[in-house]
């Protein structure tokens, strides 16, 4: 027997030659709680779907209970007692919560009397203090019960191991401290957990010990008695980088786009955005920071007609003047107004463009109605998809070709050239640079500089500090939805935003300073 | 640590691009290879010489000038089912539901030809019929276009059951309109005055004798718009966009539901006109049977040419052609019609299993090396 549940030594992870692990360690105690620190894409679900046996590791050992194991399927992270509970639950609808924690039961036996099923699941229920109706059909269920079923069937099947993925993402307060206390039973119970969350606060009141990934790298591990906040942001954000962006000083800026008390509700009912007030103004960058999926999507979309939501979204034309409010509008609507708007959304192939059509076919989507009666106009997007290939320098065997065959870097080169040359008022751009190599990604800076320049107010969703701190000229930071805070690009330091984005519920000050300064610069323009 | 899995002797994979030559080249090796399966099949319960059963296939479809027209009806029937059930496919709406909707058209059309017919100009009864034929059929599709635009209902589910709503309505018509009591069928309707009657003998030269000719030229005239319709009209790109990704429509303005509805109507009412063409145009009665499984084969029409009418023109000649012949080699060698399906089942099964190989290539194992089959 052995002091560790699981123990993971030198683990590798490569997609293509990105790494998402490299040569990480990771140990997790019997009856400890280990949470698992790190800003988006640091490999924090890589690491735990090696776990689970979704991904077999490209180099690397691990353990459990002492013994050296070999993990190559789900199936086998079963028989070793590792449990995942995944962000997006994986239930049958149509059953019961009993139905579906026995659904895939191998227990060799061909009649399942449901009377016995129900009592065993109610000792378990007991004995780790968790409350929920058998007997009730998931479609019926909120999320938290839902989770619950999702815990509870991990533990009916025996895990030992209990792998939570950003668990407390869609739980209320209420619901998360009662999450806690079956927790903190199960780990007295000697069961191992693994907690993956963004929230420093939660971390420092669940967890025996923090282990913090960086960009796919092991930085360390700390006991959570002698941890921080600002220590561990800083393990998680890690030093400054230079990266030599150009960066003007806006000229002569004027206010764009004024958001008051925007809330918004997601798929599940779950706010998204809650009272969300910012302004953005024309000739500046405005960079939003935020951990993964605390409401950026919803903001953007929001403003581009496609997200309902209460409160209001104004947009001024920055040369004549005119106000209109863009909520409630769906996209065709906002055009129809008068309304110069892009977005490069995060979804390239799945929102901004047809997969299997060539250029001309893509550059259509903003243009297809453009022409009199009700044939297309063929010439008009050709000619702009050859001039995109030639100054962006797209390489495609032709303009024919389907974007979806094109490398990642093409393809934001053809939706980042059709947004633009739409000569927008406001720009909008989600992980604009995501996936892209260092020189694609300078290529979207340089433009997004280049709409600066020409006035465009730029809303930047990004994910890289370093780069919203070299880009940017304003950094607005979204924490669960609210404004957390916005801070000046030029002289933030990178443990503030990365405290500002962990912060549960927002220091009131920070929010209305920033508010005020943005204020005396519309006076002062 | 671990051993690494032994690559396995043929892996699947999926081809990017493929060459027009090689696409035609397997296209044709699927037909002679199923010819060789029918020939052992024939060989098999008849005996006789599969040449002469191969002669006596073209005999069949078209050996007289008679049998020829026959096919050429037959194919622009097919034809129209394909090209009306397109634009839904394209949307990625699956409408198996053309057989009811052609059924529907008809039955419109025999009402107004049997209430009608004799009564009113022949004007205002060709008017009224095409007119009630499309309404119909129009109907028919925009239900379950509705519901799937509003509540994301099923629509395969939903238009195949409606199949069987139009077959019973069917039947009930037959019975109400019943030519001898107790006979159940309708019996070829304005038998004497041949009112509602598509009619060629007033057109010159050959499309005067051949009874079949408007039906044909409508037929053509629907191909050639709905090429122009999905290629270079705004609302072909629309279907476009919405068949490839809702979101990218909803992010491009496009009004899904508007689009979803719009093009269920279109494709319902080139069903219920063919169910027009098909009463007014040959068979002059309706039964049951009057759709006779067109609105699925049309399916395999449509997306064996790719939803490009032109192509839809050659595989549903094709499709009848290989249908009429295989009747005729069923009664030239006393087989009953069952054999003749198995016929056409066989070449049906090496068409479509062909497409496996024009999607995917099967690489095998020796030495990295890769081979095509």
């Amino acid at each position: 027997m052995s002091e560790y549940a699981i123990e993971l030594k030198g683990i590798s992870k490569y997609f293509g030659v990105r790494a998402a692990n490299e040569d990480v360690d990771l140990n997790v105690k019997k009856g400890e709680i280990l949470a698992l620190l790190g800003e988006n894409g640091s490999g924090k679900t890589t690491l735990m779907n090696i776990l689970s046996g979704i991904y077999y590791p490209d180099a690397g050992h691990i353990y459990v209970d002492g013994q050296e194991v070999n993990i190559a399927s789900p199936k086998d992270a079963y028989h070793l007692g590792i449990g995942m509970i995944h962000q997006h639950f994986k239930l049958v609808d149509i059953f019961t919560a009993a139905e579906n924690i026995i659904l895939g039961l191998e227990d060799g036996q061909r009649v399942i009397n449901m009377k016995d099923v129900n009592a065993e699941i109610h000792k378990l229920m007991d004995r780790y203090g968790f409350d929920l109706d058998l007997g009730k059909k998931v479609y019926d269920m909120s999320v938290s019960e839902k989770q619950t079923v999702e815990i509870i069937k991990m533990l009916f099947r025996g895990a030992q191991v209990l792998i939570l993925d950003e668990p407390t993402a869609v739980l209320t307060p209420q619901e998360t401290d009662h999450l806690f206390e079956v927790l903190r039973n199960m780990k007295a119970d000697g069961k191992g957990i693994i907690i993956i969350t963004h929230k420093l606060h939660e971390v420092l009141a669940i967890s025996d010990r923090v282990s913090i990934l960086r960009k796919g790298h092991y930085i360390g591990t700390v006991n959570t008695a002698e941890a921080t906040e600002t220590g561990l942001t800083e393990m998680m954000v890690g030093e400054k980088v230079v990266l030599d962006i150009d960066r003007t000083d806006p000229v002569d800026p004027k206010k764009c786009l004024e958001i008051r008390n925007l809330t918004c509700l997601n798929q599940y009912g779950v706010k998204a955005l809650d009272d969300v007030s910012f302004t953005a103004m024309s000739g500046e960058i405005l960079g939003i920071a935020g951990i993964a999926g605390s409401g950026q999507k919803e903001l953007l979309e929001a403003i581009a007609g496609l997200q309902a939501g209460t409160g209001s979204i104004l947009f001024t034309d920055p040369e004549t003047g005119d106000t209109e409010e863009l909520l409630g509008k769906d996209p065709l609507k906002i055009k129809q107004m008068g309304v110069s708007l892009a977005f490069v959304p995060e979804d390239r192939l799945g929102m901004g463009l047809v997969g299997n059509m060539g250029m001309p076919g893509n550059m259509m989507i903003r243009s297809y109605r453009n022409g009199r009666g009700r044939l297309l106009e063929q010439a008009p997007p050709r000619n702009l998809s050859e001039d995109i290939k030639d100054r962006l320098e797209v390489v495609t065997p032709g303009i024919n070709y389907p974007v979806r065959r094109l490398s990642g870097g093409n393809v934001q080169k053809v939706l980042v050239g059709r947004e633009i040359a739409l000569a927008p008022k406001l720009l909008l751009t989600a992980y604009a640079v995501r996936g892209l190599d260092i020189n694609t990604s300078y290529t979207i800076y340089n433009l997004l500089n280049e709409q600066k320049q020409k006035g465009v107010a730029v809303i930047f969703v990004g994910e890289d500090l370093d780069v919203l701190l070299e880009l940017c000229d304003r950094i607005l930071v979204l924490c669960q939805g609210r404004v957390s805070g916005i801070v000046d690009a030029r002289t933030a330091k990178k443990e503030e935003i990365g405290l500002l984005m962990t912060r549960h519920g927002a220091e009131p000050a920070l929010e209305a300073q920033a508010g005020q300064e943005t204020g005396k610069e519309v006076q002062d323009a | 640590m671990h051993s690494r899995e032994k690559e396995p002797f043929v892996r699947i994979k999926r081809r990017d691009n493929i060459p027009l030559m090689q696409c035609i080249f397997i296209w044709a090796a699927a037909i002679a290879l199923s010819l060789v399966v029918c020939a052992l099949f024939i060989f098999a319960v008849t005996h006789s010489n599969p040449g002469a059963v191969y002669r006596s296939l073209v005999d069949g479809a078209i050996g007289t000038g008679r049998r020829t027209w026959n096919t050429v009806r037959d194919t622009s029937i097919l034809l129209a089912t394909a090209l009306a059930i397109t634009p839904a496919f394209k949307m990625r709406f699956w409408n198996i539901g053309a057989e009811g909707q052609i059924l529907v058209g008809g039955i419109a059309t025999a009402a107004v030809m049997r209430y009608w017919g004799g009564n009113v100009p022949t004007f205002v009864l060709f008017a009224a019929m095409v007119i009630v034929s499309i309404l119909a059929g129009l109907i028919w599709g925009l239900i379950p276009a509705f519901f799937k635009a509003h509540w994301n209902t099923n629509e395969t589910l939903f238009t195949l059951m409606m199949n069987y709503i139009a077959i019973q309505l069917t039947a009930f018509f037959s019975i109400v309109w019943e030519a001898k009591k107790g006979s159940g069928t309708i019996g070829t309707i304005n038998q004497k005055t041949q009112a509602g009657w598509i009619s060629t003998s007033f057109l010159p030269d050959v499309f005067g004798k051949f009874n079949y000719s408007i039906n044909v030229i409508i037929v053509l005239a629907i191909t050639i718009f709905m090429y122009i319709y999905l290629k270079y009209t705004k609302h072909g790109y629309e279907i476009s966009v919405v068949g490839q990704s809702e979101n990218t429509a909803r992010y491009a303005g496009i009004h899904v539901k508007t689009v979803i509805l719009r093009t269920m109507a279109l494709s319902g009412a080139i069903c219920g006109f063919t169910g027009f063409l098909l009463v007014s145009g040959s068979s002059h009665t309706i039964s049951t049977s009057t759709a006779g499984g067109r609105g699925f084969t049309a399916i395999t029409v449509s997306w064996l040419s790719k939803f490009n009418p032109f192509v839809m023109i050659l595989i549903s000649f094709f499709l009848v052609f290989m249908g009429n012949g295989s009747t005729q080699i069923a009664s030239e060698f006393q087989l009953n019609e069952s054999a003749s399906e198995v016929i056409t089942g066989i070449i049906l099964f090496f068409i479509l299993g062909s497409e496996f190989f024009i999607n995917y290539k099967l690489v095998f194992r020796k030495g990295g090396k890769e081979e095509t089959a």
